[in-house]
C-alpha cells in the first residue's frame, strides 16, 4: 500500500467518527490519575444500558489538568463538548441528556471544541485559559487517540516528512535555521546548528537521540507529549535523521513513565507497520531504526555526555566537553540530541514551514514554548504559548491567578537550575535572553508559581537537596559545595543562622558555578543566589529574628489555639497524631508546644466557622 | 532469572536493561543475580554494583508487599507533600527509605512523577493517589492495613 493510499484511509477512518456520536476520554497519566479509567467503565455501562452504539476513544492530554478528569461528547450533529471535572455519577445524566436528548449539559461544560456554536457554553479557545495558546507541539494533544497511527495521519501527519525527503539534507538544515528552533531542553542552542555539526563530522556511523529524561521536577511536558502524540516526536526525530545523515536513533525515557513508554512502543510498531521505519522509508533509500532506552533514575542522566553513558551501560557521569557529542558521542562516534519538545516542532515546521514557525515569538527566541504551570495558581496545567508573553499574561490570564485571591509572591522557572523571579518580574516577556538576563532560564519549561504562604528560604533548600542528592559526585565542588550550602540553608530554616551566613552562601555558589563540569552544578546555585537576590530580608528575618514569615519553617513556627475563638469542638483534639492538644468537650483546648510536631492537622480539621487554630512564628500570642 | 537475561545480547550496553529485568521480576536485585549477569556479561560483580548503586531506580533488599511512593517534586513540595510524607511515616511507623517489620510496607519519597498539576500526590504500587490531604491518608491506608496484623489504632485523648 502506498503512503497515499495509507493517508486516505485514514482520513476515512477518522471521518467515520463522526458518523456515530463518539466520547472522548482524556487518558494521559494525569487524566488516570484523576479516574478517567472509572469514567471509561462507567461510560460503557450506560452505553450497553441505554443500547447506544457509540464510539468511545482515549485521547490524551489537552494540558488542562485543573478540569481533569475531561471527556469530549460529540453527539449525532458532530458538534464535540467537553466537560470538566466529570465524575462516575456525571455520566448517566451526560449520556441522557447530551446523547440521547440532544441537549448538551451547560452546567458541566468546559467548552464547544471546533467552531459550532452552542448557547450558554463558550468556545473552548474563546476561554481565558487558551486564547491566548499557539499549540504547535501540542497540535493534536488531547483530540487524537495516541496509540492510532491513522489518527496521527489523518491529522496531516508525516506530511513534513515526505516533504523533507523530497529536500536534500542541506536544505532541510536551511529550513530549521530558517525557523529559528532553538533547544527546548533548556540551553535553547540553535537546532540547525547542532545538525549542521553532527552532518559535518566525519564518518559513516551516527547517532540520533530523543532526551525524553526530563528529570525536572515540575516538568512535564515531554510526558503529555509522548502520552498524547508521539508520532509527532517521532516523525521530528525521522527528519532529524534524515538531515544528518544517522540510521540509528535512541529514545532515552526515564523509567517514572510508564503509559509514556508504552505508547511509544506502539508507535514504533504502528510506523514500521507502514514502512516509516525501518529500511527504505516511504520507498526513500533512507533507512532509520529507533531503540527504546529506559532510564533508572538518575536525573543527572539529562546533560547529554552523561546520558551517552547511561546508553552505553554506565555510570552516567559528565565529562568534559569538547569533544562535543556532535563529533565524539555514543560510541565515540557523532550523535545529535534533542529533547521531545524540540523533536514535535521539528515535525510541525516541515508540514508548515520554516518561516511560518518563525512568524511566531520574540527576535532571538522563535516559535512557542510549553510551559507546565503548578505550584499555587488556579489553572494548573500544561500551556503553549508564543514566546515573547509575559510572565504577568502566564500566571494571570492563562493560570486563572493564585488561589484563595491570596498575593502572588515569586515564580520559579527551570526548575532546580533556574531562579526565582519576583512580582517585578511579572512584566518580563518570556524568552532565552530576558529569563537569563533576570537570573532564571528559560530551562525545560517548568513554572512553579509561590503565594506569601511559600518560603523562599525554604524553596531554595529544596531545589539545593534535590541538586545535592542528584550530584554524580565527580566534582568536588558540586559534590562538597552544594553539600555545604545546603548545610548552611538547613540551619537558617532552624532557625541556627548567623549573620555571616549569607555572604558565605553568595561565596560559596559561585565556586560551585566555576568548579563543576555539567550543567548540573553549573546551575545548582541559581535557586539559591535569586532568593537571596530578590528575597534578601526574608533571609535575614530567618537568621536575626528566628522567624519564618510564610510560616512554613518548622522550627519556627507553631500552631496555637485562640481561646476566644475554640469552641472546644474535639475536632483537633481526635486528630492530632501526636496527643498533645488537651481538653473536653466544650472546654478551650490547649496544644502543649513541648511535644508538637508541627504537622499543621489540626489546622486543617478545625471547622471554618471557627478558625480557632493559628499558625504564629516567633513568639506565642 | 536466567529466562529474563536470555532475550538480551551479551553486550555491554544490555546491563542496565537485564538489570531492570530481573527488579520487574524480583522487586531487588539479588546477590545471586548479580553474579549471573557478570558471568553473562563477562564484568565483575564489582562493575556491576559500582553501575546498579549508582542509579536510584535499584534496590539491593527485598521491598514490602506494597510499595508507597510519595512525590516530593517542586509542586507537591509547595503544596505540603512533607507533611503527607511524614504522616504516612508515623502510620506506618516507617521511615522512608525502609519497609514496614511485617514486610507489608515500603515507603520511598521519589523527585518528580510529573503529575505536577493534582499534587501533592502518592502512588501506591501503580495507583496514582492525587491531591492528598492528611485526611486523606487515613482513607487510602484504610483499605490497605486491614488484613495486615496491626490496624491504625486511634491515638488515645489525653484529658486534663
Amino acid at each position: 500500500m502506498t503512503f497515499e493510499q495509507r493517508q486516505h484511509n485514514a482520513i476515512a477512518e477518522w471521518k467515520a467518527l463522526d458518523e456515530k456520536p463518539c466520547i472522548y476520554v482524556g487518558a494521559a497519566t494525569c487524566g488516570r490519575a484523576s479516574g478517567a479509567l472509572k469514567l471509561i467503565e462507567s461510560v460503557n455501562k450506560e452505553l450497553k444500558k441505554n443500547r447506544l452504539a457509540a464510539n468511545m476513544i482515549e485521547v490524551g492530554c489537552i494540558g488542562l489538568c485543573y478540569a481533569e478528569p475531561l471527556i469530549d461528547i460529540a453527539g449525532a450533529d458532530g458538534v464535540r463538548v467537553s466537560y470538566r471535572n466529570v465524575t462516575t455519577e456525571m455520566i448517566p445524566q451526560l449520556i441522557n441528556e447530551h446523547l440521547i436528548n440532544n441537549n448538551p449539559v451547560a452546567a458541566l461544560a468546559l467548552g464547544v471544541v471546533g467552531s459550532s456554536k452552542i448557547s450558554g457554553i463558550p468556545n473552548l479557545f474563546d476561554l481565558p485559559v487558551l486564547k491566548p495558546q499557539e499549540r504547535i507541539a501540542l497540535r493534536n494533544c488531547g483530540y487524537i487517540d495516541p496509540e492510532n497511527i491513522n489518527h496521527y495521519i489523518a491529522s496531516d501527519g508525516y506530511r513534513g516528512l515526505k516533504r523533507a525527503l523530497k529536500m536534500s539534507p542541506d536544505e532541510v538544515i536551511e529550513e530549521v535555521k530558517i525557523s529559528g528552533l532553538r533547544g527546548r531542553g533548556g540551553a535553547g542552542f540553535p537546532t540547525a546548528v547542532k545538525w549542521q555539526f553532527c552532518r559535518k563530522a566525519p564518518g559513516d556511523e551516527k547517532y540520533l537521540i530523543c532526551n525524553a529524561d526530563e528529570g525536572d521536577p515540575g516538568a512535564f511536558m515531554d510526558r503529555a507529549l509522548l502520552e498524547s502524540d508521539p508520532h509527532s516526536v517521532l516523525e521530528g526525530m525521522l527528519i532529524g535523521a534524515y538531515a544528518i545523515g544517522t540510521t540509528m536513533g535512541y529514545i532515552y525515557i526515564r523509567s517514572e513513565y510508564p503509559l509514556a513508554i508504552t505508547r511509544l512502543k506502539i508507535a514504533l510498531g504502528a510506523m514500521e507497520d507502514y514502512g516509516l521505519l525501518g529500511d527504505n522509508i516511504l520507498g526513500s533509500d533512507f533507512n532509520f531504526h529507533i531503540k527504546v532506552k529506559i532510564g533508572a533514575g538518575a536525573f543527572v542522566c539529562g546533560e547529554e555526555t552523561a546520558m551517552l553513558f547511561s546508553i552505553e551501560g554506565k555510570r552516567s557521569v559528565p565529562r568534559s566537553r569538547p569533544p562535543f557529542p556532535a563529533s565524539s558521542g555514543l560510541w565515540g562516534k557523532p550523535t545529535n540530541i534533542n529533547n521531545v519538545e524540540t523533536w514535535a516542532n521539528v515535525s510541525a515546521i516541515f508540514d508548515k514551514s520554516g518561516e511560518w514557525y518563525a512568524g511566531y515569538g520574540t527576535e532571538k527566541s522563535k516559535g512557542t514554548k510549553i510551559f507546565a504551570l503548578a505550584g499555587k495558581i488556579n489553572n494548573t496545567g500544561l500551556i503553549e504559548v508564543p514566546m515573547g508573553i509575559t510572565l504577568g499574561e502566564i500566571i494571570y490570564d492563562i493560570g486563572g491567578g493564585i488561589p484563595d485571591d491570596k498575593e502572588f509572591k515569586a515564580i520559579q522557572t527551570g526548575g532546580p537550575s533556574g531562579g526565582c523571579l519576583p512580582k517585578a518580574a511579572l512584566d518580563l516577556p518570556v524568552d532565552y535572553e530576558q529569563l537569563a538576563a533576570a537570573g532564571s532560564i528559560m530551562g525545560s519549561g517548568g513554572m512553579i508559581v509561590a503565594d506569601t504562604d511559600t518560603c523562599m528560604v525554604d524553596i531554595a533548600r529544596y531545589f539545593l537537596t534535590f541538586t545535592q542528592n542528584e550530584s554524580c559526585g565527580k566534582c568536588v565542588l558540586c559534590r562538597e559545595g552544594t553539600m555545604q550550602m545546603l548545610e548552611i540553608l538547613t540551619d537558617i530554616t532552624q532557625g541556627k543562622g548567623n549573620s555571616s551566613d549569607i555572604e558565605r552562601l553568595l561565596e560559596l555558589a559561585e565556586a560551585v558555578k566555576i568548579g563543576s563540569l555539567c550543567a548540573l552544578g553549573g546551575t545548582a546555585p541559581n535557586p539559591v543566589l535569586t532568593t537571596i537576590k530578590y528575597f534578601r530580608p526574608e533571609y535575614e528575618t530567618h537568621i536575626n529574628e528566628k522567624k519564618c514569615p510564610a510560616r512554613v519553617c518548622k522550627a519556627l513556627i507553631s500552631f496555637y489555639v485562640s481561646p476566644d475563638k475554640c469552641k472546644g469542638c474535639m475536632a483537633c483534639l481526635k486528630a492530632c497524631p501526636v496527643g498533645v492538644i488537651k481538653g473536653k468537650s466544650k472546654m478551650i483546648h490547649i496544644i502543649n508546644q513541648e511535644g508538637c510536631i508541627r504537622c499543621g492537622v489540626c489546622l486543617d480539621v478545625c471547622p471554618p466557622k471557627f478558625k480557632a487554630i493559628a499558625k504564629v512564628t516567633g513568639s506565642l500570642p | 532469572m536466567r529466562e529474563a537475561i536470555k532475550q538480551f545480547t551479551k553486550s555491554r550496553e544490555n546491563l542496565i536493561p537485564i538489570l531492570q529485568e530481573i527488579q520487574k521480576a524480583e522487586k531487588y536485585l539479588p546477590p545471586e543475580a548479580i553474579y549471573e549477569v557478570s558471568r553473562f556479561l563477562n564484568l565483575s560483580e564489582n562493575e556491576i554494583y559500582s553501575i546498579a548503586t549508582f542509579y536510584a531506580q535499584f534496590r539491593f533488599a527485598r521491598p514490602g508487599e506494597h510499595i508507597i511512593k510519595i512525590c516530593l517534586g517542586t509542586a507537591c513540595h509547595v503544596r505540603g507533600g512533607i507533611n503527607i510524607l511524614e504522616s504516612i511515616e508515623r502510620k506506618l511507623n516507617v521511615q522512608a527509605g525502609g519497609t514496614t517489620k511485617d514486610g507489608k510496607f515500603s515507603l520511598e519519597r521519589v523527585a518528580c512523577v510529573g503529575c505536577c498539576a493534582l499534587a501533592p500526590v502518592v502512588i501506591v504500587d501503580e495507583d496514582v493517589h492525587s491531591k492528598m490531604t492528611m485526611k486523606k491518608v487515613e482513607t487510602f491506608l484504610g483499605p490497605l492495613l486491614t488484613g495486615s496484623k496491626k490496624k491504625v489504632k486511634m491515638k488515645k485523648i489525653n484529658d486534663f
